[in-house]
């Protein structure tokens, strides 16, 4: 029985998936070759494409889109990897992880809102600077907003460092790091090129995937870049948003075609990080076994760690200026803190929100569970039968991530509501199935298919047989990615707003639909509330997956991060 | 044997849920709704349920649409559900959707809080239910004859297919203590702006604010303001904006991030206002800075000011899609919307302090009493002081407007 389960897995998880996504794509590709039956619109013509390229601001969109995505990925990784490789398994670098993982939690437009009022040129940082010096009047710098979209790629890094931190930490401990620096220091290398040399060699491959995902999302993500990023044009994402939204339905097509580029846009990126990783691989052969000893190691150690913490106090900072916000009640520049203090934000719009906490948890326990059960089975089926023709295919799974979700959604909406599920609970928790697995299977699948075979191959001499060896082997052994990979999952599920929205028919509210519409009022106020209230909603997942394991290893020394 | 699989590994609660999902709403047959036969439309909506698609970024227009609700239960027995959206565009997207899938009846949204470009948009796409608006009982409170942004909407024709419920206006705001004595005219403005580089700013078109800032510049420039209200052609178009473009030339320099950037919107405005990074501000809406002076985002020296020469305004409408599922429970709710007693709670700048769209000398002394007990907002003009409304251009010279603009300001070189 459970034997041709695991079998099917695979086929049932691509059937899940294959549906929505084609509808997805589908309502994608069709409009942007002029196909859009309800607009009347029902020739193939080039038009759109033409619209597209007569827009005058494309060229600069396409490249602040690929700048931001790939520099934003490349600090993010470049960071994550100073701060293992200088002080993974010391003190300072649990205080960091500590630090850094409610990160993870905080939405990305509520971390992007909390940034743009500290690094303003009236927020919190400028106000300490005018204060001593008298000024009024805040200067005139182009700081958020700015043509090159640093301030974009500063929002980006901030976020998506922890991710890849996260990631990280799930799949380091099967590499056994502590061994290999163990090693490399004892024959005299440093311990960031000894970290650089033995262990980001194995790491690499294994988060390789997470990387991917971040610089697809760096390069759709559109409720960053309308905070942060530059409006003159605004990146590629952006515009397409715009042109979607557009009272001129006749825009569809052209936003359809600009969804298109960017689809292509991210293929084109993940081209050329592969070709980087190709060349840099070439590059370093050589420097890996010339025997180069390292230096200035305290300087990326230092480095790597001010960085972090940087990162770290960024996001908590910001975030304290949106609970600040969230209680104020008038509140000028230059003034530090506001003149009068009021809880009125809290009782006008906290009991709406605390309603739906237990609907979006609900929906968040439902979509990672059922990802985590399509994903771990497949995964299973692939080391048991070795189903690796189906599992191949599985790379349609990360389509959800590569599409733009706003045009892949009107298409995934008419599938919804063709198969009439739409406007139910199961409708939504299904979109978010499509959403979430992706996310699960990238956090889950290295580190599950790193694990040292050898174990399974003991378990079997022991006369344990497949389903014993999953159950009280692989599993315990896989605790905390699997944890790991269920909290990015639920906390993913808690922060989609479209795909609940549309496909909810507006007749599922939950309280990040609630929280967007109430924040797209603007008031600094409103946003501090609705963002401590998304940031604890998806906070829990991911306290629990710190906890447990800490909890489940207290007595287990080696299951602790491979120290 | 993978619902078996399901069943042991979720909690049975969970898999309960999942098996009996939600509710899919029943569809009740009713293309026979005869708006002229009020009573039947009475009997049809009680018990119905109107699933209202609003933008929610507004805490008092929330807090009037849940009172409208209380209101509609009570008296008709109608629920009222406000769907909060982040933009009207969710909305149109929707039906769009339903359209396209083919479900031409028992559609999510019942009623949209629309204006005028999404109006003409739907209209055109044939997604809208009607004529029905001028059948409603209050519709005989109302004077089309002397308003006629009632009947036109950006100057298209309304044809019944959107009932009106509140009047907005295009109003300036400062800080009296900073600003005592503001810039009335666009000419002065780009003085102003010139002696204080760096203090104003407009929402980046083809944001509906900064779009309908840059009409009201437009009939404030353009040599004929008559060629407006027909349809635009290419040379009308060259010769009327290029003033227009020739004032933008010479204003951006001196514009907030001397132009290299813009507030996304109207309500990313009101923050710069706040954080005093500009002077000047305004917004679609006569009550907007009693608004904010009232949600602490404004100190309590702001003060509305219009243009002199009038200012832009138009109505705010409700619709009801082609495929909605309570049709009569929405026009009962337009029509409410309609009342006195709504229509005065609406005026009121503790509310919404959106104009009244009833004609005074059509109503009983009692209802007139309603709006005179209206209370003054701190910094709020009174419809004297609002000054004479101005006709929408034609809705295609926005767009070529906005594209003009986009080309020339919208990208950078």
């Amino acid at each position: 029985m459970r034997l041709s389960l695991t079998r099917a897995a695979p086929a049932l998880t691509l059937l899940a998936l294959l549906g929505p996504v084609a509808a997805g794509l589908l309502g994608t590709v069709a409009p942007a070759f002029g196909l859009l039956p309800a607009l009347g619109a029902d020739e193939l013509s080039l038009d759109p494409l033409r619209a597209l390229l007569g827009w005058p601001g494309l060229s600069r969109a396409v490249l602040l889109s690929l700048f931001t995505g790939l520099a934003a990925t490349a600090l993010s990784l470049a960071l994550t990897l100073l701060i293992c490789a200088g002080w993974q398994g010391t003190r300072p670098f649990r205080a960091l992880e500590r630090a850094l993982s409610p990160l993870l939690s905080v939405p990305h437009a509520a971390a992007a809102f909390g940034l743009a009022f500290l690094i303003a040129p009236s927020g919190w940082i400028a106000r300490l600077i005018a204060l001593p010096l008298g000024w009024h009047r805040p200067p005139d710098l182009l700081i958020l907003q700015d043509p090159w979209g640093l301030s974009l790629i500063a929002g980006l890094v901030v976020k998506e460092m922890p991710f890849l931190l996260l990631m990280s930490l799930a799949a380091l401990p099967a590499l056994r790091p502590g061994q290999s620096l163990a090693t490399a220091q004892a024959l005299g290398y440093g311990r960031v090129s000894g970290w650089i040399k033995t262990v980001l060699p194995r790491l690499y491959p294994q988060i390789c995937l997470p990387v991917y995902a971040v610089l697809a999302y760096s390069l759709s993500a559109v409720d960053v870049a309308m905070i942060l990023g530059p409006g003159t044009p605004p990146p590629l994402a952006v515009q397409v948003l715009k042109w979607m939204n557009d009272p001129d339905l006749a825009l569809r097509l052209q936003a359809a075609a600009g969804a298109l580029l960017l689809l292509g846009l991210t293929l084109a990126a993940l081209g050329l990080w592969r070709f980087g990783e190709a060349a840099l691989a070439r590059l370093s052969a050589r420097w890996l076994v010339a025997g180069g000893r390292g230096h200035a190691e305290q300087f990326w150690r230092a480095l790597g760690l001010a960085l972090g913490a940087l990162c770290a106090a960024l996001v908590l900072l910001g975030l304290a200026g949106l609970a600040v916000w969230s209680l104020a009640g008038l509140w000028r520049f230059p003034e530090l803190l506001p003149q009068g203090w009021s809880l009125r934000s809290w009782m006008r719009y906290g009991p709406d929100l605390l309603s739906l906490f237990a609907r979006t948890l609900l929906i968040a326990a439902a979509s990672s569970a059922i990802a985590m059960l399509l994903t771990t089975a497949c995964l299973e089926a692939e080391q048991r039968h070795g189903l690796r023709p189906g599992t191949r295919a599985l790379w349609l799974l990360y389509l959800p991530l590569l599409v733009p979700q706003i045009a892949f959604l009107p298409g995934l909406q008419v599938a919804g509501l063709l198969t009439g599920l739409d406007g139910t609970l199961a409708a939504v928790i299904a979109a978010h199935v499509v959403f979430v697995l992706p996310y699960a299977f990238l956090s889950l699948s290295d580190p599950f298919r790193a694990l040292d075979p050898r174990y399974a191959a003991v378990a079997h001499a022991l006369g344990k047989g497949a389903s014993a060896t999953f159950w009280r082997v692989r599993l315990p052994l896989l605790l905390r990615p699997l944890l790991t990979a269920a909290a990015v999952s639920a906390a993913v599920s808690v922060g989609l707003y479209l795909p609940t929205l549309l496909i909810g028919g507006g007749r599922v509210p939950t309280l990040t639909t609630e929280a967007v519409a109430l924040a797209s009022g603007g008031d600094r106020r409103v946003i501090g509330v609705t963002a401590l209230a998304q940031t604890s909603a998806a906070f829990l997942p991911f306290a629990l997956a710190l906890l447990i394991p800490a909890l489940v290893w207290r007595n287990r020394r080696g299951m602790r991060h491979g120290a | 044997m993978f619902r078996r699989l399901m069943r042991q590994s979720l909690p049975l609660s969970l898999a309960a849920t999942l098996a009996s999902a939600g509710f899919a709403a029943a569809e009740t047959p009713n293309a026979q709704v005869d708006p002229a036969d009020w009573p039947a439309v009475l009997a049809e909506a009680e018990g119905q349920t109107v699933y209202w698609n609003a933008w929610g970024g507004a805490e008092n227009v929330n807090a009037f649409i849940d009172w409208i609700g209380d209101l509609a239960q009570e008296q008709y027995g109608v629920t009222l559900e406000h769907v909060k959206l982040s933009d009207t565009a969710e909305a149109v997207s929707r039906v769009l959707a339903e359209k396209g899938a083919g479900k031409d009846a028992g559609g999510a949204i019942d009623l949209i809080w629309i204006n005028g470009e999404n109006f003409a948009a739907m209209k055109r796409q044939g997604l809208l239910f009607g004529p029905w608006s001028e059948e409603l009982p209050n519709w005989q409170l109302t004077d089309p004859e002397t308003n006629a942004a009632l009947t036109a909407d950006f100057t298209v024709p309304t044809s019944g297919m959107e009932s009106p419920w509140g009047m907005a206006q295009l109003v300036f705001y400062h800080d009296t203590a900073r600003l005592p004595e503001p810039p009335r005219s666009m000419a002065a403005l780009a003085e102003w702006a010139a002696e204080n580089p760096g203090r104003f700013t407009y929402p980046q078109p083809p944001d509906f604010l900064g779009s309908t800032f840059l009409k009201q510049a437009l009939i404030e420039l353009t040599p004929d303001p008559e060629v407006l209200s027909a349809p635009v052609t290419e040379a009308d178009y060259e010769a009327a904006t290029a003033p227009l473009w020739d004032w933008l030339d010479a204003l951006t320099p001196n514009l907030w991030r001397q132009g290299k950037a813009y507030p996304q919107n109207a309500q990313r405005m009101i923050q710069l206002m706040a954080d005093n990074e500009i002077d000047i501000g305004f917004e679609f809406n006569p009550n907007a800075a009693s608004n904010a002076i009232a949600n602490f985002q404004l100190p309590e020296s702001v003060r509305s000011f219009v243009l002199d020469g009038g200012s832009l305004g138009n109505a705010s409408f409700v619709a009801i899609p082609y495929n909605a599922n309570a049709k009569a429970g929405a026009m009962v709710i337009a029509n409410l919307l309609l009342s006195p007693q709504a229509q005065a709670r609406m005026a009121s700048p503790d509310e919404l302090g959106f104009g009244t769209v009833l004609a005074m000398e059509k109503l009983s002394d009692d209802d007139v009493r309603l709006f005179d007990e209206i209370p003054v907002g701190i910094a709020t003009l009174t419809p004297e002081e609002l000054g004479p409304t101005l006709p929408e251009p034609h809705p295609s010279w926005m767009e070529k407007l906005e594209e003009g603009w986009t080309a020339r300001y919208g990208v950078a070189p």
